[in-house]
């Protein structure tokens, strides 16, 4: 019997390649004909190494024999470890608010793709198996489920169409915070065997390498050697990135992708080039290799806490007073939002300081204190627009000030350039578009999918492209890079306009020879 | 698993079409990759792919784009260090499809 619902599943969650279908770019972003099963067949892949899922603790078989207890138990532990869940689960009256608020319903027309529809894959299973009502009588009430290899495939389906940005809940009369809803199913998910690989290969490298690409320290020291003697070609000036050297003041924790990819590596020469002309004493680790945390894309709390160990453990090590992030969106999330509930807070770092802080916080304050100055006529060939990624925007403060997360970036922006311009109002700040990559859907096995995810943010920069003749897209995450970079052909703009904000410094910070430092 | 089929024997690729065991390269199954693909790997295409098994045997992970350039411009000149044209020799960007054919594992994380 467990032979067959096993194959059932294979079946079901069958990976195929599709070509990607490229939304037109209209400048409209319109809420479309829904159109039913539409992304269904947008499957992620499978993780099925077995010595990595082992190494996780996760089942590395497959989906586990007796699944379907299983999984219930977990579901009640979830509900009664995460009351937010429990709550979310009987407090949504199906208004319809958060309906036309996600990308992929917008760019799929796949109405399991509506929030709220999404969710209710969880409130049938939840209305079946968890209410006296549903115990009683069980799927005959309408509004409740069987859970049954066909639930199941829809979960995995779905809860990994979501990439847990949140603007839905901006929009949702109670607060519903359907991340949490979408963390939760994944989590029991894994429980029972069916693990994603594209976020889990990375959790696995991030625990037991150190990074999400799975850099050892030689190839982490050579590609930053390559950059300083690249800094040295470009400017004539010895601009230093220290590696693990004890007694700096300052940590810098970056996305792994920094060391590596493009157009990442280009705000690396940014943030060098920052310490250097600022004169302040900093420092890479090999060990903390990794900003970015995946262990937060699932409500495994205790992943997440592996992978932040890194960062608690180097700054003690290597005895810094202080600790500053790069850019990545949801590293900055955990940092400054769950870090201090794992490990304890930074305490023990400068107090005089902000606790970790920002990069964008730290260069806008180093601008305004005079101690670092950019001519902004260096990037006088671009007009620029910035993407708040919604890590940023809606998961967590930035500089100690009611909306600085909004402000700083953009603040920091308008000293590196002369023409700035904002996208539709409906589609930044707290009510921005995903990237359509987040929380686990960067993988290629995705591209389908996160082309049609990026819709929207696509739909509004092309409106301000049209009206001011946009040319660079500023944005301060590693995931937000990668998948504009790979998106922006398709849609039919050159890669190279997307970048960091650093990057921006980077071309525009006056520097000099400073003798001794 | 899919596999590939050469010389008789049944290789084990991934579902993306990277080789499950790096041992199994040849230089036939890079060729028998791109044969898949409909591109033909000329000589530069190979200095590329070489030159990413040398750099992972010694970091175990190919190389960032950067020093991809700047050996490309080392060995054929200075016109063809460029991003550009490395993915006019590997449409598919040089990380994935190159590292494809050169045996090597896909990178993984934000790229």
């Amino acid at each position: 019997m467990e032979e067959v619902d096993k194959k059932d599943i294979n079946d079901l969650l069958k990976w195929k390649k599709i070509k990607p279908e490229v939304p037109e770019l209209t400048g409209n972003i319109s809420v479309p004909e829904i159109k039913l099963w539409a992304s269904l067949d947008y499957k992620s892949q499978l993780l099925k190494q077995k010595d990595a899922l082992k190494r996780l603790g996760l089942p590395s078989d497959g989906l586990v024999p007796d699944w379907k207890n299983k999984f219930l138990a977990k579901m009640g532990e979830m509900l009664k470890k995460y009351r937010s869940v429990r709550l979310f689960m009987d407090i949504c009256v199906r208004c319809g608010a958060c309906a036309d608020k996600c990308h992929y319903f917008l760019g799929t027309k796949d109405p399991l793709n509506m929030p709220v529809a999404r969710q209710e894959l969880m409130r049938r299973v939840y209305r079946r198996y968890f209410t006296i009502s549903g115990r009683l009588f069980g799927s005959r009430l309408g509004s409740a489920d069987e859970l049954d290899e066909e639930m199941l495939a829809l979960w995995y389906t779905y809860f990994y169409q979501c990439s847990e940005c949140r603007r839905c809940s901006v929009f949702c009369p109670y607060g519903i915070d359907t991340a949490e809803i979408t963390m939760a199913a994944r989590e029991i998910l894994n429980s029972v065997g069916l693990v994603q690989k594209y976020t889990y290969e990375i959790v696995d490298k991030a625990q037991n390498i150190g990074n999400n690409l799975g850099m050892v320290p030689d190839a982490i020291v050579n590609s930053i050697e390559f950059v300083q003697d690249d800094l040295k070609e470009q400017t004539g000036i010895d601009i230093k990135i220290p590696i693990d050297e004890v007694g700096a003041e300052v940590l810098f924790v970056t996305p792994s992708a920094d060391f590596f990819a493009s157009p990442h590596i280009e705000s690396l020469y940014g943030y060098a080039k920052v310490f250097h002309q600022a004169g302040i004493s900093w420092t890479m680790s090999t060990y903390a290799s990794e900003g970015g945390n995946f262990g937060l894309f699932s409500h495994n709390y205790n992943q997440m806490k592996i992978i932040n160990k890194r960062i608690w453990d180097a700054a003690k090590e290597l005895k810094v007073k202080r600790v500053v992030c790069g850019e990545c969106g949801h590293m900055w999330r955990v940092l400054s939002s769950f870090s201090n509930t794992m490990w304890g807070p930074f305490d023990w770092l400068d107090q005089r300081y902000p606790a970790p802080q920002h990069i964008c916080e730290f260069t806008l304050d180093l601008i305004n204190s005079g101690a670092i100055k950019l001519d902004k006529t260096a990037n006088d060939d671009l007009t620029v627009t910035f993407h708040d990624s919604c890590q940023v925007a809606r998961g967590s403060e930035l500089g100690g000030k009611i909306d600085g997360q909004f402000e700083i970036p953009r603040a920091l922006i308008r000293e590196c350039v002369n023409r700035f311009v904002d996208m539709h109002e409906d589609t930044i700040r707290e009510k921005t578009y995903c990237c359509g990559a987040g929380q686990g859907l960067l993988g290629d096995d995705m591209l389908p999918l996160r082309v049609k995810g990026a819709m929207p943010r696509m739909q509004a920069l092309k409106r301000v492209k049209d009206s001011h003749d946009v040319n660079f897209l500023a944005l301060i995450c590693a995931i937000c890079k990668a998948q504009m970079s790979k998106i922006f052909p398709l849609y039919g703009y050159p890669m190279e306009e997307v970048g960091g904000i650093l990057q921006l410094v980077s071309r525009s910070i006056v520097l000099r020879n400073k003798e001794g430092v | 698993m899919p596999t590939i089929e050469f010389n008789g024997k049944q290789i084990e690729i991934d579902e993306d079409g990277y080789l499950l065991n790096l041992d199994d390269w040849s230089k036939e199954i890079g060729e028998i990759m791109a044969r898949q693909d409909e591109m033909v790997l000329t000589d530069a295409h190979w200095e590329v792919i070489n030159f990413l098994r040398q750099y992972y045997e010694k970091y175990q992970i190919a190389p960032m784009i950067k020093i991809l350039v700047k050996e490309i411009a080392k060995v054929m000149g200075s016109e063809k260090g460029n991003t550009k044209y490395l993915y006019e020799l590997f449409p598919d960007g040089p990380a994935r499809q190159a590292c494809r054919y050169a045996g090597l594992p896909k990178p993984t994380g934000c790229v």
